[in-house]
Order: C-alpha cells, then structure tokens, then sequence
C-alpha cells in the first residue's frame, strides 16, 4: 500500500532537506555569491551613498534574481545522476508532486536563505531602513516564483551536458515580471508609498506558480529522461 | 475536414500539399508586397508631423503583428505535437522558430531607425519595445533549447514545453512591462471604435500586413519542405515525386 499523496510530499520534502543539510557548502555558496556581487556595485559606481541609495532596490533584486537562477540549475541535477528521478516517475504518485517537493525544499534552502540575508544586503547599499521589510517578504515571495520558472528551466535542460548557459536564456526572459513587481515594491516603499498591490501582483504569480510549474517540470522531466 | 487534418500528418501528402500552395502563394505575396511597399512608400500622403520618416510604419507594424502571432502559430504546433504526437506538428514548430525570430529582430531594427528622428535615440527602453525584445528572446531560448538536444524527437517536445510555458507568461509579461514604462504611442489601429490613422495610410498600412501574413505562412512553408527533403532523403516516395 503506497503512502498518501501528504505523506508522500512530506518524506519527498525531508528526503531532499536532509541531503542539502549535509552539503552546507551548496547552501552557502550562493550567499558568498551575492555577496561579492553586491561588493562589485559600489567598486563599479563609485561609493556615494546617495546614488547607491537610490539604485539599491534594483541592484538587489537584480543579483537575487541571477544567484536563484544559478543554484535552481542544480535543482533536479542530484536526482538525475544517481538514478532517484527514474524511480520518482515510476512511483504511483504523480510525478508534478515530487517535483513540487523538490522546488520547495529548494526554495526553503535558497531562497529564505536570501531573503533572511537580505538586510544586510540593504545596509551595506545604504537602503532606507523602513523599505527593509517590504525587500524581505518581496524575496521571499520573489525567490518563490524564480525557483518554480527555474524548476521548469531546470527539468528541460537536466540532461544536458551545457545546460548551464542555456538554461539562463530559457528562464531569464520569463523572469521579467517577477523583477518588476519585485523592484517596484520596494521602490514604494522607498519612496514611502504603500507596496501591497505589488506584493499582492506577486503573490498571484506564485499561486498561478504552484499550481502550473510543477505539471510543466514533471512533463519537462519526462522528456530529459526520454531523450 | 477531419480527413483534411488527419492526411496533414502524413509527411508524403504534406509534401504534396506545400509544393502546391507555395507554387500559387509565392506569385501572390510577391504582388502584394510590391503593391502594398508602392503604395505606401509613393502614394500614401506624408505625416503632417513626422513627414516622411512615418512611412518605415509599413514595414515596422507588420513585422511586428506578423512576430507576435508567429509565437502563438509555434506554440500552438507544440501543443498539437505534445498532445496528438503529430510529427509534421513539430517540424511545424522547427520551421516558425528562426522566421519569427527573424521577424522580430526586423520590427526592433525599424522601431530604432523610427525611433531615431522621431524620438531622438536610437533605443528608449519603452514598454513595447522591452516587449518585443523579451519576444526576441524567448524565440532565441526555444532555438536554442532546440539546439542542445542530440535526440531530435526529444528536442521537439522540450521546445514545444517551453513554448507553451511562454504562451502562459506573455500576457503576464506584457502587463508588466506595460506598468513598469510607456513612452510608445498606444495601438492606432482597434477593431472597435474609431481608428486613429486615416484611411488614406491605413489601406496601405492593411495590405502590408496581409502581404506579411502571407510571406510568414510562405516561408513557414518552404521551411518545412527543405526540412521534410533533409529527412526523408532516403525514402522511396521521395524520389517518386521529385521524379
């Protein structure tokens, strides 16, 4: 008797969190990523604080979107190579569900990971301190919708030898309205306008996400295995 | 018709069926793209605004409808092709690919020869424009997707996956970049009410885009036939009907 469908999304859940917790480099990496991308803003355009003030929300949104993008190639990359992705599509649970479970422990990983970070990021680019907040649940919410157009991304080119590079060209012009509502959000709350109806835009893109990406990265899924 | 559709799979009849079209189609679209370019380019009155530099709207506009729609003719084969498995969807979908993306890249290239004694810039990062260019790309992504599967069945199912997951996110896309900036003029042509642009431009301007509709559908055309003569080079029913 197979295990229900929550039961089965749980263990799937756990499956992948314990074995990225047992690589905390893989958690990390992406952080120190951030980081000296961040450094590289100022370096670039001279150290005014008002100016990086200013283009503060964009720069971290920007280099949020690019450190997601990369660590969402590895997303079904592990499942791939020891066989696991095999035995996930011949289990009697549908196989959107597994790779729900994988995007959102990838998501609980990566993304809450930079959204948690995310003040220091502000801080060090001079942002407002009353925009903070609004950065923080908009990358929580942001990095949502990138890993789940990533996942999609991620399921079409896990087979591939240069999928790396490839896989940017397919997800980033999909990303486009995550960046702009993103951006926007926190440009309100800047500016001390109120934010909600970007966060709420937003918030839609990752309902519509949920339900859609996981049926497009299993099908995704199927044909890396096929081919 | 469904026997229509059904013999439409069928590589042969396929074969058949795109020699003849493209015989009487090719002479047509010819036609119209030399009538509707005289017409606008001599005939049609100047702008009492822009002049003449107005007149590149006859190339810039139909491009850019022609691209737009060739997203969806794409993603539409890919749908057939996911759910029907029919082959000659997929070569379908091969052939809209690099023509769409050509289309594209033609309508960006006049928006900014257009854009330059109009708007004073060459490129002004207005929402249209970021449209078009994210358009350009998410052809350039399914052409490279394309591209990176040695398994050519395979391939044909990823890009049409991708597609589909495009079709979902443009209207979400051109939303968005419609709230982030608008610098371009709005649509003057409606179906509904009053248009914007007089008919003495207006008939050239519609000539033009059907010109460009029929050069898509010709090329898409001749796409799929060199595709069809590369893959079936080695059948028998191939070299009866080249004779």
């Amino acid at each position: 008797m197979p295990p229900n469908l929550t039961t089965f999304l749980r263990f799937q859940a756990q499956r992948h969190l314990r074995s990225a917790l047992r690589r905390p480099g893989d958690i990390l990496n992406p952080l120190v990523f951030f980081l000296m991308v961040v450094t590289l803003f100022p370096l670039g355009l001279g150290p005014d604080p008002d100016v990086l003030a200013g283009l503060a929300p964009g720069i971290v949104w920007v280099v949020a979107l690019l450190s997601s993008l990369i660590v969402s190639g590895r997303l079904f990359q592990t499942d791939y190579e020891d066989g696991t992705l095999e035995q996930l599509v011949l289990a009697p649970h549908p196989l959107a569900l597994s790779a729900l479970a994988e995007i959102i422990s990838h998501w609980l990983l990566s993304g809450v990971v930079l959204a948690a970070a995310s003040p220091i990021f502000a801080a060090m680019l001079n942002m407002p301190v009353q925009a903070v907040p609004v950065l923080v649940i908009s990358l929580l919410l942001g990095t949502l919708c990138l890993s789940l157009v990533g996942a999609v991304g991620a399921a079409l080119t896990v087979g591939l030898r240069r999928g790396g590079v490839l896989l940017s060209l397919l997800t980033i012009p999909l990303t486009v309205p995550i960046l702009i509502f993103g951006t926007s959000a926190v440009r309100e709350a800047v500016l001390g306008y109120d934010p909600s109806s970007w966060l709420a835009l937003m918030g839609a893109l990752a309902a519509i996400g949920l339900i859609l990406a996981p049926l497009a990265a299993a099908a995704g899924l199927r044909i890396s295995l096929e081919a | 018709m469904w026997a229509f559709i059904h013999k439409m799979g069928s590589p042969p009849w396929f074969f058949r069926f795109a020699t003849a079209v493209i015989r009487w189609l090719l002479p047509i679209v010819l036609l119209a793209l030399l009538a509707g370019s005289l017409w606008g380019l001599l005939y049609a009155p100047p702008d009492f605004r822009q002049g003449n530099s107005y007149r590149i709207i006859f190339i810039h506009v139909p491009s850019a409808v022609v691209a737009l729609a060739g997203y969806y003719v794409m993603a539409s084969a890919g749908l057939v092709s996911l759910v029907w498995k029919i082959k000659m969807a997929d070569t379908a979908m091969r052939a809209v690919a690099p023509i769409g993306a050509a289309l594209t890249f033609v309508a960006l290239v006049t928006g900014a020869i257009w854009g330059k004694p109009t708007w004073g810039a060459w490129w002004v990062w207005d929402a249209r424009i970021t449209s078009m260019l994210i358009l350009f790309f998410l052809y350039l992504g399914v052409m490279a997707l394309f591209e990176a599967y040695d398994n050519k069945a395979a391939a044909a199912k990823a890009c049409a996956v991708l597609s589909l997951v495009g079709t979902v996110n443009i209207p979400i896309i051109y939303k968005s970049v419609d709230w982030w900036y608008s610098l371009h003029q709005p649509a003057s042509i409606k179906f509904s009410g009053e248009t914007a642009i007089d008919a003495s431009m207006l008939y050239p301007l519609l000539l033009m885009i059907a010109a460009f509709y029929g050069l898509f559908a010709l090329l898409v055309l001749l796409n799929m036939r060199s595709e069809l003569l590369a893959t079936h080079r080695q059948s028998a029913w191939l070299r009866t009907e080249l004779g």
